[in-house]
């Protein structure tokens, strides 16, 4: 019966120093030459398993029996020995070393003194056709895609021996056509005869690509499933416990006056890149205006000059008929502009601060908060706790530094901050970006709610299910202009959007970006 | 005066100038290439040329004086990297306590060694030279092929280069990375002991309080304008060693001494200057293309 699976983890049990249970009786089986997913929100524990079968963690208890036999994993070293490679959500390359090199890295061929770089070059070139790879291992990293990239780490496992592979959320980073490159990819060697493991929070991937599931919920596994056997809906049951609502029930939209006008802007960065070419769009209460697009087309400019982070452009920029050229960020915030910005623990808020003082780092010269020289500390922590219930942030207290919470929580904090100033324009840049089902959930409801409310929203997003079901209108930036917009989103398709997103189709008349006066 | 320019024992003092700068600048670019910026070349340098004169007269041969000399240097190397390292000490501090203490310890074991202050006036054995040119020069220019070989051509240099530029990804395929930062660092401190040793035992033939005057410093910023490749370093280096030279050569005029001393610090900051405008205008051009 044990025989079908190369790897059995059973009853892993992980408490960490601090008292969290991170992994609580949960076992995984791989059958050989599977695709199998490890599914859950955001501290369900995922990643702690992986830790323990790549040496990363030891387990307080349990066994991991590999190919039939009992045996431990001291190290990541020891898992890359026994077969096991790990693909990490944040690449393992260094930019300057070509791909061979990459490759090669800590088990390089020898001639002698020195590296055998012909072999090196030859070896690589090898592995790459033995799996179909189309790269040029010659190619320094840094000039590489990040889709390429990834391959680049694949390949590295597969070079090691690497029989069974770990895939860290390995689509999080790529457009949808490099995703389909993927899955091609790790179709081929699943049919060779590796076994993958398949961490993602996309159902539709795993749909798509994998032969079981193993769920994980609260550090618990909630069962394996064959994938074919369950739906989406049963899956995200499973996750979170309850019902996650992938389309909103969203009330037609009332528009107000318009709120923000930008007219011909253009935007070039430190380098002297144009990022932002000749952009005009209104955008009016009571609306939620999706821009999508693959990151690096102009977004994170468009955002930075919007919100007054970035002083150098041309054309206009007007709030509610005010031109903001002359403000300052503060000045822009103080005409009631809220922004979620794309990197929150960089520029969203401060890691090693409180709860507390992040949440009013925006408005704590309001008279309400702040005396002639003092804070007005005890109606701080008042709000600060109103805050934390109505935004349901996981805390031990207000007073707890924000760098201790997990992602979802943070971004709860950041959205609190933001939302709390009664906004008429909400600038929200990525906003759920990897945090859990539930805490994204909370965060677009909210959206909806203060747009509903009059207020005019501006979401970026790399999510298309995100801007599929919250924009009203749904703008694709592409290499710094609008390449397409739609002002009747629910007739647009995933495919669709993609070609616009790459370059593929782009309309040259936009209906609908300007309201006539 | 132009005719002290173009004689063939200017190319010569050149070479004489460069010397103790180009060990040092392939010392810093050993380090910097894992990832560590070794400010304490100085330091190094002015306790290597205090141990190059103490162990020559002990010993009798220039020799065992280097090769003692370069142990040192590494075990220096080694304190500096156990402090960054395994005691996580900013190694900007870490290094400032080394070249303090070189300031300071330099005279006291000269003084406990010699009962003189200022500089050694015991018999040494200075590194021989060969029609003019010294034997550690020779061994300098040796040294640029070498690091160019042991950094590019080894896997300790592959590692080394990956650790410096992103430790995780080099730590996730195996690479002990401290281990390796620790090999850079006393790797370093030899190199730079050979830039000290000839400092007292060839560039001088003897020893004088903080003699090193600035070369460690100025060995930083050469490597860092050579991107810390040897070849590149070695470049900019010698544009150093023509500017001390040129310097050395202006003090038998009427030019005014201060003026002329100031020369290579002059170069160096300009040297900086010129270096990070092509640094931005290549990165434009990059982004452009």
């Amino acid at each position: 019966m044990s025989e079908q699976y190369v790897l059995q983890m059973q009853n892993i049990m992980k408490i960490y120093g601090n008292g969290v249970v991170a992994n609580e009786d949960v076992s995984l089986t791989l059958k050989k030459g599977e695709i199998h997913s490890l599914l859950g929100e955001n501290g369900a524990g995922k990643s702690t398993l992986m830790k323990v079968l790549f040496g990363i963690e030891t387990p307080d208890s349990g066994k991991i029996i590999l190919n039939g036999e009992e045996t431990t994993i001291k190290s990541p070293m020891d898992a890359i020995s026994k077969g096991i490679g790990m693909v990490h959500q944040h690449f393992m390359l260094v930019p300057s070393l070509t791909v061979a090199e990459n490759i090669i890295l800590g088990v390089e061929p020898k001639n002698g003194l020195f590296i055998d770089m012909k072999k090196a070059v030859d070896e690589a070139r090898r592995i790459a056709e033995q799996y179909n790879f189309d790269i040029d291992v010659t190619a320094k990293v840094e000039e590489i895609p990040v889709g390429v990239k990834q391959k680049v780490e694949i390949l590295k496992a597969l070079y090691r021996g690497a029989d069974i592979l770990i895939l860290d959320e390995p689509t999080a980073v790529l457009t949808p056509q490099e995703t389909d490159e993927l899955f091609v990819q790790l179709e081929k060697l699943r049919a060779d005869g590796h076994t993958i493991i398949f961490i993602s929070h996309k159902l539709d991937e795993i749909k798509r690509i994998c032969n079981r599931a193993t769920i994980m919920r609260n550090g618990r596994s909630m069962g394996t499933y064959e994938v074919s056997e369950i739906s989406t809906d049963d899956m995200s049951k499973l996750m979170v416990g309850r019902e996650v609502v992938l389309t909103f029930d969203k009330k037609p939209p009332v528009l107000k006056e318009v709120m923000l006008s930008v007219r011909d802007l253009t935007v070039h960065n430190a380098q002297g890149v144009l990022k932002v070419d000749k952009l005009s769009f209104d955008l009016k209460g009571g609306e939620i205006l999706g821009i999508a697009g693959v990151e690096g087309n102009g977004q994170s400019e468009l955002i930075n000059t919007l919100t007054a982070i970035n002083k150098s452009y041309s054309g206009d920029i007007f709030i509610k008929g005010a031109d903001i050229r002359q403000d300052t960020v503060k000045g822009v915030r103080d005409r009631k502009m809220g922004h979620i910005p794309e990197d929150r623990m960089t520029s969203g808020c401060a890691g090693n601060l409180s709860i507390r003082e992040n949440m009013f780092s925006n408005q704590y010269t309001d008279p309400a908060y702040s005396g002639k020289f003092l804070l007005k500390t005890k109606v701080l922590a008042q709000r600060a706790a109103e805050l934390v219930k109505e935004y349901l942030v996981k805390c031990k207290n207000p007073e707890q530094n924000v760098g201790m919470l997990s992602g979802g929580n943070i971004q709860k904090v950041i959205v609190a901050r933001e939302f709390s100033i009664g906004p008429d324009i909400i600038i929200a840049n990525q906003p759920t970006r990897g945090i859990d089902v539930g805490a994204a959930e909370f965060i677009r409801r909210r959206l909806l709610e203060y747009r509903d409310a009059g207020c005019a929203v501006i979401l970026v997003s790399a999510d298309l299910n995100e801007v599929f079901s919250l924009s009203d209108r749904l703008a694709v930036m592409y290499k710094g202009k609008f390449s397409g917009l739609f002002t009747d989103v629910g007739s647009v398709t995933e495919e669709q959007l993609g070609q616009y997103m790459l370059g593929l189709r782009h309309d040259d008349e936009l209906g609908g970006a300007v309201y006539e006066r | 005066m132009l005719r002290l320019f173009f004689s063939p024992d200017f190319v010569i003092a050149i070479l004489r100038a460069t010397t103790p700068i180009l060990f040092a600048t392939l010392a810093a670019g050993v380090a910097a290439k894992a990832g560590i910026c070794n400010m304490a070349l100085e330091g190094i340098m002015l306790f290597s040329a205090l141990f190059g004169v103490i162990f020559s007269h002990i010993t009798g041969s220039w020799l065992a004086a280097l090769v003692l000399t370069c142990v040192c240097g590494g075990i220096i190397g080694l304190i500096l990297a156990f402090f960054i390292l395994n005691l996580k000490t900013d190694e900007i501090l870490a290094a400032i306590a080394i070249n303090l203490t070189a300031t300071g310890g330099t005279v006291l074991l000269l003084l406990a060694f010699s009962g003189d202050r200022g500089s050694s006036t015991f018999s040494t054995v200075s590194a021989p030279a060969f029609g003019g040119v010294n034997i550690m020069t020779v061994l300098a220019l040796l040294m640029v092929a070498v690091m160019h070989l042991f950094l590019y051509k080894t896997p300790l240099g592959l590692q080394i280069r990956s650790v410096g530029e992103n430790k995780n990804a080099a730590e996730s395929v195996g690479v002990k990375s401290i281990r390796t930062q620790y090999i850079a660092l006393i790797l370093s401190g030899v190199l730079c002991a050979c830039g000290g040793y000839f400092l007292s035992g060839g560039y001088m033939n003897s020893f004088t309080k903080n003699m090193q005057s600035g070369r460690g410093f100025i060995a930083l910023a050469a490597s860092e304008m050579g991107a810390n490749t040897p070849i590149g370093g070695f470049a900019v280096a010698m544009l150093f060693g023509i500017a001390q030279a040129v310097g050395n050569q202006l003090q038998l005029t009427s030019i005014p001494v201060e003026l002329i001393q100031m020369i290579p610090y002059a170069t160096t900051l300009i040297g900086l200057a010129v270096f990070s405008y092509i640094v931005r205008k290549r990165k434009e051009k990059l982004a452009k293309g």
